[in-house]
């Protein structure tokens, strides 16, 4: 009698447009990229040139970072000073190509481009995976999937202006919060995982108004760092 | 033209943050109290996205639709509402509570 599949052999044969990941991925890049709109229109009312709105989208990709950047130049910030914020907001996105070396390890030409698709969306769907070719799926479709919308909306929002698409009507926002809580949801098995969540939210919360945007996140990670080892040493 | 070197240093910096991470050695990467860390990482990690998509504005704490959003995509996690619908219901959500605000 043959073996009964596994569960990771059984997913091998999942077509790639039944990829649940990939489509995960796909509703991200969507709604996110109302927000590539946003950037264009305000990044050249914030005194850019439309080829500085589009390399700051195709080479630093990365949405915070790019809103930290123009943002402190439109009100009235230095160079260094907006190089230093995007910088700094970036620095998850550190943390987030550990897990994804950890869990795919590209090598050569693909880490290079691994490395600029790295960001929350990518990695949040990465993550959210079970097994090692979803989570393949699901950082390379999550990510070119942002990518391309990203940019696309980017030079649409520079050339159209800010007359379009007021991001929060629509309600984007709330769908960016439903999609994290969506991909944490299927994590939260234990009582344990409930209590480091809520633990990561309400550090987040509490250190936004104290520190800088997107370090907050950084603060949880280091949490959730040493919870790990800690759950380790009691053998947990 | 400086402006353009502020960009490009800023395309740069982010760049190496991004790839600083795919440089941590394999053999780190192999230790056993790893494999249990990265577990609480991406919870901690996913649950501080959703903290700071929910409440965050202009480095201050809000709470505004965002968080019948965030209610209403529990809620329909609980239902077992596949990704998309969870979704929609978080923006259908958002929408309606400004739209009635």
């Amino acid at each position: 009698m043959p073996a009964p599949p596994s569960p990771a052999s059984a997913d091998r044969r999942t077509p790639l447009r039944h990829s649940p990941a990939l489509r995960m991925g796909l509703s991200i890049a969507t709604a996110i990229s109302l927000y590539g709109i946003s950037f264009g229109a305000l990044s050249t009312a914030a005194g850019m040139s439309l080829w500085q709105t589009v390399a700051l989208s195709a080479l630093l990709f990365s949405g915070a970072s790019q809103f930290a950047f123009i943002g402190i130049l439109a009100s009235g910030g230095t160079g260094a000073a907006a190089l230093g914020a995007s910088t700094l907001l970036s620095g998850r996105n550190t943390i987030y190509a550990v897990q994804m070396k950890a869990l795919l390890n590209p090598k050569g030409f693909k880490r290079l481009a691994a490395a600029q698709i790295t960001i929350d969306e990518s990695a949040a769907v990465a993550m959210s995976a079970e097994n090692p070719l979803e989570q393949r799926r699901g950082f390379w479709g999550a990510g070119i999937a942002c990518y391309l919308f990203w940019n696309l909306a980017t030079v649409l929002g520079a050339l159209l202006g800010d007359v379009i698409a007021d991001p929060e009507a629509l309600g984007l926002d709330g769908a960016v919060v439903a999609a994290f809580l969506a991909l944490l949801w299927p994590r939260l098995k234990s009582l344990d995982s409930w209590a480091l969540a809520v633990l990561a939210a309400l550090i987040t919360t509490l250190t936004m108004p104290l520190l800088a945007p997107g370090i907050p996140v950084l603060a949880a990670a280091v949490v959730a760092v040493i919870w790990g080892v800690a759950s380790k040493e009691r053998g947990a | 033209m400086s402006l353009w070197l502020w960009v490009l240093a800023a395309c740069a910096a982010v760049y190496a943050t991004k790839l600083l991470g795919y440089l941590v050695p394999q053999s780190w990467l192999r230790h056993p109290a790893v494999g249990r860390v990265s577990a609480m990482l991406t919870i901690g990690l996913l649950a501080a996205l959703v903290a700071m998509n929910t409440f965050s504005a202009e480095q201050t704490v809000v709470i505004d639709a965002r968080l019948g959003a965030l209610l209403a995509a529990a809620a329909a996690l609980l239902l077992r509402a596949p990704f998309i619908v969870v979704v929609l219901v978080g923006a259908a959500t958002a929408a309606g509570i400004r739209a009635l605000g």
